[in-house]
């Protein structure tokens, strides 16, 4: 390991753990309906949005009321972003001219950002107008975090409450969390973004004389755009010069911005956070990354607030932070270890004070290669998805780190809500896996638990591996799974095992050679999306209400203490071991078996 | 269930309104306010026109221009429109073949040059529009654009220790050089 990588990874990590105790304390008084500043500004929106929608701010909800709530609002949201789709070119600000995108890629991409995936089966530049861009995921970046920061709330007031009915108001944990916490640090963000260069812009592509004209082979297509074969069955070309270079622009800051904080990940252009005009300098990198897990990592001290205790916050996301740790330091000295074929060839791969070195294949020289994976574990180890480098191109065993992270569950940090959630759910499973060990009946934080919360805990541990490998297999064994793949051998299976990880735990990030946009891959990944976000859900305000009616029982000397390192360890044990032994078997068919094949051709 | 509907479709016309108009259209304007160049695309105006931005590199391949990194943008490279990377996985027998065509034409054009080739240089960037190559990748051009040129080397050392940028706070990101910025100034001389 490089110093400088060294430097730049500690250097990440106590920024972000510097700002989770002040934006944590800050989101409990949130939640709490305490006074927080902005609200000066916003009370009188929030107040208006309640009166025109008929909602009652104080009438607490049940579970039940509470899902119901949260369903029918993104059952609307999908509709709507849906029709966006279809039928933008009626619509305005559309200065490209785009027609209807696809239904199968419609559905997909409306299924992925209701779902807070932000997977991207098109390329933004090429297929969305200015107005889709705002008023679909953009709008959708806001409401589908906060809708897992409400779920997450309703969990939290589930554990702190005694023997009551009702989580809360899911209409207010939703305009609150998109009022008071999303919208104030995305302006910020944005604006910060744009002084580094971050274009923000609603004029239509700019054109620039390029310096030295390009001459290239075009490929000859007929009347029906495919391509005309010579004699010998080649694509048939001819020489073609460019002169200008057309820069494809936009409002991209403002979606840059939520699409960070709200693990998103749905970028402005094809390539993501790599564009340099997403992500112009390694300072505006170094922020957008921090944006990642700035909202995963505080509400894990909004958490131990909210249930009286700070240190169970704090032990949660110490787990956290060190699977993330050990994960980011292989990832960065498998990536900088380079390609041992490109050593064959004779290249310098040695990182210096002249050149970062190691695997350049994807990656952009201003991040280098520290910067390109501490960004790949951290948008997989939150459900974020956006990308600075290519995963495709990452070698066997760098790829194989947020692969693995996002098989996890998304529970390491996590989306915004959601990981904090489904880690609550691991620590409800580790205390039971301690339980059994001593005979004693397992609690968490003074609640029992009991059958109906094991029966839970297991459905939400076992639905998102059924999703991914099962859909994975049915991939690899049909031909319109097959014909997608863009790399061969095993590196073709790592991208299919990717795509269904990614859209199976709502992540969004890909394995971007596959060609996703096919009607099988479209359908099944909408559909993975959509299971994996709401049967989750769905389950997981079931515990909320169960754990919320129990009485708390009394500590005693027989209560296992959920805020040791002790048991830090024993979370850490339990999420890795059952993401091991779920994933290992495929994980061997793909990088494992890609790895041996690279360090040893032949 | 009707009494949930309206909230949920009012909430959500709001918010959308919120977050989708009022949102963008804010930072759009305060972006215009006081970044204008910035959010514009930092374009670089020679004689009133734009030849290209900052931010987006541009293709080279004549002997008297420093070449920037690969790009795998489609149909032709350093397409601003369609931003995309190779996705050539580290086996693929044609990453290979690309990696090798590309060392071929950089020994073609500069015989004999007795460096090592930076791998930034022959490997593509992640969004194909990469406006940078490594301070190495930069030595290694060096001595082949001085020579086209009939400048001296040093003299074309200057002009890229110019547009060279080192880490952000002597910390962040990496070392660069920004190709496009290299190229205007060596043609800028007399």
């Amino acid at each position: 390991m490089t110093g400088h990588g060294a430097l730049q990874i500690g250097l990440y990590l106590i920024a972000l753990l510097a700002l989770v105790k002040p934006l944590g304390w800050y989101m409990a008084r949130v939640y709490e309906g305490a006074p927080v500043g902005v609200d000066r500004l916003l009370g009188p929106v929030e107040r208006g949005i309640y009166r025109l929608a008929g909602v009652r701010p104080n009438d607490e909800m049940d579970w039940k009321t509470y899902a119901v709530a949260m369903l029918l609002f993104n059952a609307a949201g999908m509709l709507v972003l849906y029709a966006l789709q279809r039928f933008q070119g009626l619509l305005p600000l559309n200065p490209q001219g785009f027609g209807a995108v696809p239904p199968d890629l419609a559905f997909n991409t409306a299924a992925s950002f209701v779902t807070n995936t932000n997977w991207q089966a098109y390329g933004g530049e090429t297929t969305m107008s200015y107005l889709t861009q705002m008023l679909g995921p953009t709008v959708q970046n806001f409401v589908s975090a906060a809708t897992g920061m409400a779920i997450l709330v309703a969990l939290i007031r589930g554990l702190a409450r005694r023997t009551a009915g009702t989580l809360g108001n899911f209409w207010v944990d939703l305009v609150r969390s998109t009022l008071y916490i999303l919208l104030p640090i995305a302006v910020l963000l944005s604006l910060a973004l744009v002084a580094q260069g971050t274009i923000q812009t609603l004029d239509s592509y700019k054109t620039a004389a390029l310096v030295h004209p390009l001459i290239y082979d075009k490929p000859v297509t007929d009347a029906n755009g495919q391509p005309v074969l010579d004699d010998k069955g080649r694509p048939k070309t001819q020489s073609e010069t460019v002169t200008e270079q057309i820069l494809a622009v936009g409002p991209a800051a403002s979606q840059i911005a939520i699409k960070q904080l709200g693990t998103n990940g749905g970028g402005f252009f094809n390539v993501n956070s790599a564009h340099p005009f997403e992500n112009p300098t390694p300072l505006s990198n170094f922020l957008e990354m921090l944006a990642i897990l700035l909202i995963p990592a505080s509400l894990c001290y909004t958490f131990g607030r909210m249930v009286g205790d700070t240190r169970q916050g704090w032990a949660v996301l110490s787990a956290m932070t060190i699977i993330l740790a050990l994960f980011l330091v292989m990832g960065f000295w498998a990536e900088q270890n380079g390609n041992p074929t490109f050593t064959g060839l004779g290249l310098d791969q040695t990182a210096s004070h002249r050149q970062a070195g190691g695997n350049m294949e994807g990656k952009e020289t201003r991040f280098g290669i520290v910067n390109s994976t501490i960004w790949a574990s951290v948008t997989t180890a939150a459900s974020n998805g956006s990308v600075n480098s290519m995963h495709d191109s990452y070698t066997p065993l760098g790829g194989f780190i947020p692969l693995f992270l996002m098989q996890f569950g998304e529970v390491v940090f996590g989306g915004v809500g959601s990981g904090l959630y489904g880690m609550i759910v691991f620590a409800i499973v580790a205390v039971f896996v301690a339980g059994l060990m001593v005979g004693r009946t397992p609690e968490y934080l003074g609640k029992k638990i009991e059958p109906y919360e094991m029966k839970m805990a297991a459905l939400l541990i076992l639905i998102m591996p059924i999703v991914v490998l099962g859909f994975t297999a049915a991939a690899v064994m049909t031909q319109a799974g097959i014909t997608s793949t863009f790399n061969p051998g095993p590196h073709g299976f790592s991208e299919v095992l990717y795509a269904y990880s990614s859209q199976g735990n709502n992540n969004g990030s890909a394995f971007a050679g596959l060609n996703v946009n096919t009607p099988y891959y479209n359908t099944t990944g909408g559909i993975a999306m959509l299971i994996s976000r709401f049967w989750l859900a769905i389950p997981t305000l079931a515990l909320a209400g169960s754990l919320a009616r129990k009485r708390p029982v009394p500590v005693g000397p027989g209560t296992l203490s959920t805020h040791t390192p002790l048991f830090v360890v024993l979370l850490i044990g339990v999420v890795v071991l059952v993401g091991a032994l779920t994933f290992i078997p495929a994980l061997a068919l793909g990088p494992i078996a890609e790895h041996v094949l690279m360090v040893h051709p032949s | 269930m009707r009494i949930y509907l309206r909230p949920a479709l009012v909430v959500l016309g709001l918010l959308t309104v919120l977050t989708g108009l009022v949102y963008p259209l804010m930072v759009t304007g305060m972006a215009q306010l006081f970044f204008p160049w910035q959010a514009n695309g930092s374009l670089i105006v020679r004689d009133g026109k734009p030849v290209g931005s900052v931010l987006i590199g541009q293709p080279f391949d004549a002997p008297q221009y420093f070449w920037s990194r690969p790009s795998a943008t489609s149909p032709f490279p350093y397409n601003a429109a369609a931003s995309a990377g190779s996705n050539l996985g580290p086996t693929n027998e044609a990453l290979v073949e690309a990696v090798q065509t590309r060392i071929d034409a950089l020994k073609a054009a500069d015989p004999g040059n007795p460096k090592p080739i930076p791998v930034d240089l022959v490997t593509a960037s992640a969004s194909g529009l990469d406006p940078h190559i490594s301070p190495a990748a930069a030595d290694y051009q060096v001595r082949r654009v001085a020579r086209s040129r009939g400048m001296s080397e040093a003299q074309v050392r200057q002009i890229v220790a110019q547009y060279t940028q080192g880490r952000r706070f002597g910390i962040l990101g990496e070392p660069r050089v920004n190709v496009l910025e290299v190229n205007l100034a060596l043609d800028a001389k007399p």
